[in-house]
């Protein structure tokens, strides 16, 4: 659990960040939203004190932050960032190693790890570890960058716009390697950004940062259907929240009774999914199939418009 | 084509090699140079033992000021040091404005005849563009992978020699090789206060009216710089590209 309190950071006059407070829980998936000079940046960089805070506390599994020297504190928690920071000089083994090998790792463990990592994120360890960075795609250099900040099993994963200098494509697919990433090792994973689509794709909570201050917290169903300021609003985008409310919940939780022609849509595809489907094929009912294939009921157009549609 | 370029530089070497070991097998050569009856090899002394003692001079005086720039450049990029930049500029500027032959004029009185003044006129002018170019690679490194540095938990210490100077090796490299290159030739004016260096085959010269020797003391000098130039210039390159630049 990390317990941000009043925790706050002024350069000169200004503060970037203000009296900000928040409970993270543990193995979960907090984004950090907002504009360019929101101060969400600052906020990460004070839990592993790359920026040490003007006032309030950071604990973590309700240890004081300071309790340790920074470079300490920061080999116990992971760090990613945008355009990943490899060092060019060393080769993916070797950076994934960066971690443990200043822990003072056996040999062996360091290794095994390393292509633990690499085969979690489908790099082969005899092609991949040998290589330098500038031999590896963007997306791969991303990958190894994450595989990095998590090589010596960090509880805490710090990611700042992590994604943000890949193409669409390669994005989503780095971002469902994450989640499934964040479920094997229980990382407790807090990533900022600017793009609301993102967040809503890994958050379990958003914070929306605006001018310094943490303007609402909360799930991202509950921020959909109660932003709590115009601003918040703004940033999810008024014509995107039907659609953003249907892509939060899987095809599972609106399955209807009944059956329907056609081919099946997959009961863990989200329900956004579900609608497009729909409404390209022209039809009203889709049937829904659970993972093994067994068909357990359909998805209509009606229960979906229902379902996101916001309160009145 | 580098196989032939390589083949070209082990050709000139070999050259060379012949030259300081055999010095009559290219009297043919250097024949028309000289009057009916003067030497035509020079014969006060080996050019084997005076190539040597040349490059030792340079050795010493190159190392050492790569030594005190590379210290002085590595201090003034710190946080805690960065108040000298402007100080650490202007010392080593000065070093190299003032011209070598006024060094070995006001440091003969002190130190005599000899090596000792040339090593100080040398290790003061090969200072500036070692110093420069440190500066230079330890504050442009990629913004990202600095911090990544930070954020992995490096310490200071840490960061500074498995990140920054590896990373800013080639740039060093390149302000030792041209502080190597320039102290080659500088270093020749050292025998003008008797430091044994192959500037006295060239002074014999001109004392003597014997163009043959000013001839195979200055073609020696060019050869080693040419040679040890790209030889570093090789290593800088290997370096460099192992880091995809």
């Amino acid at each position: 659990m990390i317990e941000i309190k009043n925790i706050t950071k002024r350069y000169g006059e200004t503060a970037v960040v203000d009296d900000v407070s928040l409970t993270i829980a543990p193995r979960t998936v907090t984004v950090v939203v907002g504009t360019s000079g929101s101060g969400k940046t600052t906020l990460l960089r004070m839990i592993n004190r790359l920026v040490e805070p003007t006032s309030g506390t950071i604990r973590l599994d309700g240890e004081d932050n300071r309790s340790l020297p920074g470079y300490e504190l920061r080999r116990r928690i992971g760090y990613a960032i945008q355009g990943h920071g490899l060092f060019p000089h060393r080769t993916v083994a070797q950076n994934i190693a960066t971690v443990p090998t200043l822990l003072g790792w056996e040999r062996a463990r360091i290794d095994a790890k390393v292509d633990e990592l690499l085969q979690l994120f489908q790099l082969d360890p005899a092609d991949f570890g040998p290589r330098f960075p500038h031999e590896l795609s963007g997306g791969q250099q991303q990958r190894v960058g994450v595989a990095r900040a998590l090589a010596a099993e960090p509880k805490v994963l710090l990611m700042d716009e992590p994604f943000g200098a890949l193409d669409p494509i390669i994005r989503a697919k780095a971002q469902d390697d994450l989640l499934a990433i964040q479920k094997h090792f229980e990382t407790t994973v807090i990533l900022v950004t600017h793009d609301m689509e993102e967040a809503f794709q890994l958050a379990d909570r958003i914070a929306v940062m605006d001018k310094g201050k943490v303007v609402q917290y909360a799930t991202p169903a509950e921020m959909l259907i109660k932003p709590a300021t115009p601003f918040v609003e703004s940033l999810i985008g008024v014509s995107e929240r039907p659609y953003r409310l249907l892509a939060i919940e899987p095809v599972l939780s609106a399955v209807e009774p009944g059956s329907a022609d056609g081919t099946a849509i997959s009961s863990t595809l989200s329900q956004r999914e579900a609608l497009a489907e729909l409404l390209w094929s022209g039809r009203s009912a889709l049937p829904v199939a659970d993972p093994a294939g067994a068909i357990i009921g359909k998805v209509s157009l009606e229960g979906l418009a229902k379902r996101a549609a916001g309160p009145v | 084509m580098p196989k032939l370029s390589t083949l070209f530089r082990l050709g000139v070497f070999l050259v060379l090699l012949a030259f300081l070991l055999q010095p009559q097998w290219f009297e043919p050569l250097l024949r028309p140079l000289v009057q009916a009856n003067a030497p035509v090899i020079y014969n006060q002394g080996s050019l084997l033992q005076l190539t040597l003692l040349h490059l030792r001079t340079v050795a010493i005086a190159v190392s050492a000021a790569a030594m005190v720039a590379l210290a002085l450049a590595i201090l003034v990029t710190r946080e805690s040091g960065a108040e000298f930049l402007p100080l650490s500029r202007s010392l080593v500027n000065i070093g190299q404005t003032f011209p070598p032959v006024a060094v070995l004029a006001l440091a003969v009185p002190i130190f005599g005849f000899g090596e000792k003044p040339t090593l100080i006129a040398l290790f003061l002018y090969g200072l500036l563009p070692i110093f420069e170019n440190a500066l230079t690679g330890l504050t442009t490194l990629p913004p990202s992978v600095m911090e990544a540095a930070r954020g992995a938990g490096m310490t200071g210490g840490q960061r500074l020699l498995k990140v920054e100077l590896p990373l800013a090796m080639p740039v060093i490299l390149a302000g030792i090789r041209l502080s190597v290159v320039i102290s080659l030739a500088t270093a020749t004016i050292g025998s003008t206060v008797a430091a044994k260096t192959l500037g006295e085959v060239i002074i014999a010269g001109l004392q003597s009216n014997n163009l043959a020797f000013v001839v195979q003391g200055g073609l020696i000098v060019a050869t080693l710089a040419v040679l040890l130039h790209d030889g570093l210039q090789a290593a800088e390159r290997k370096l460099a590209a192992r880091m995809g630049r």
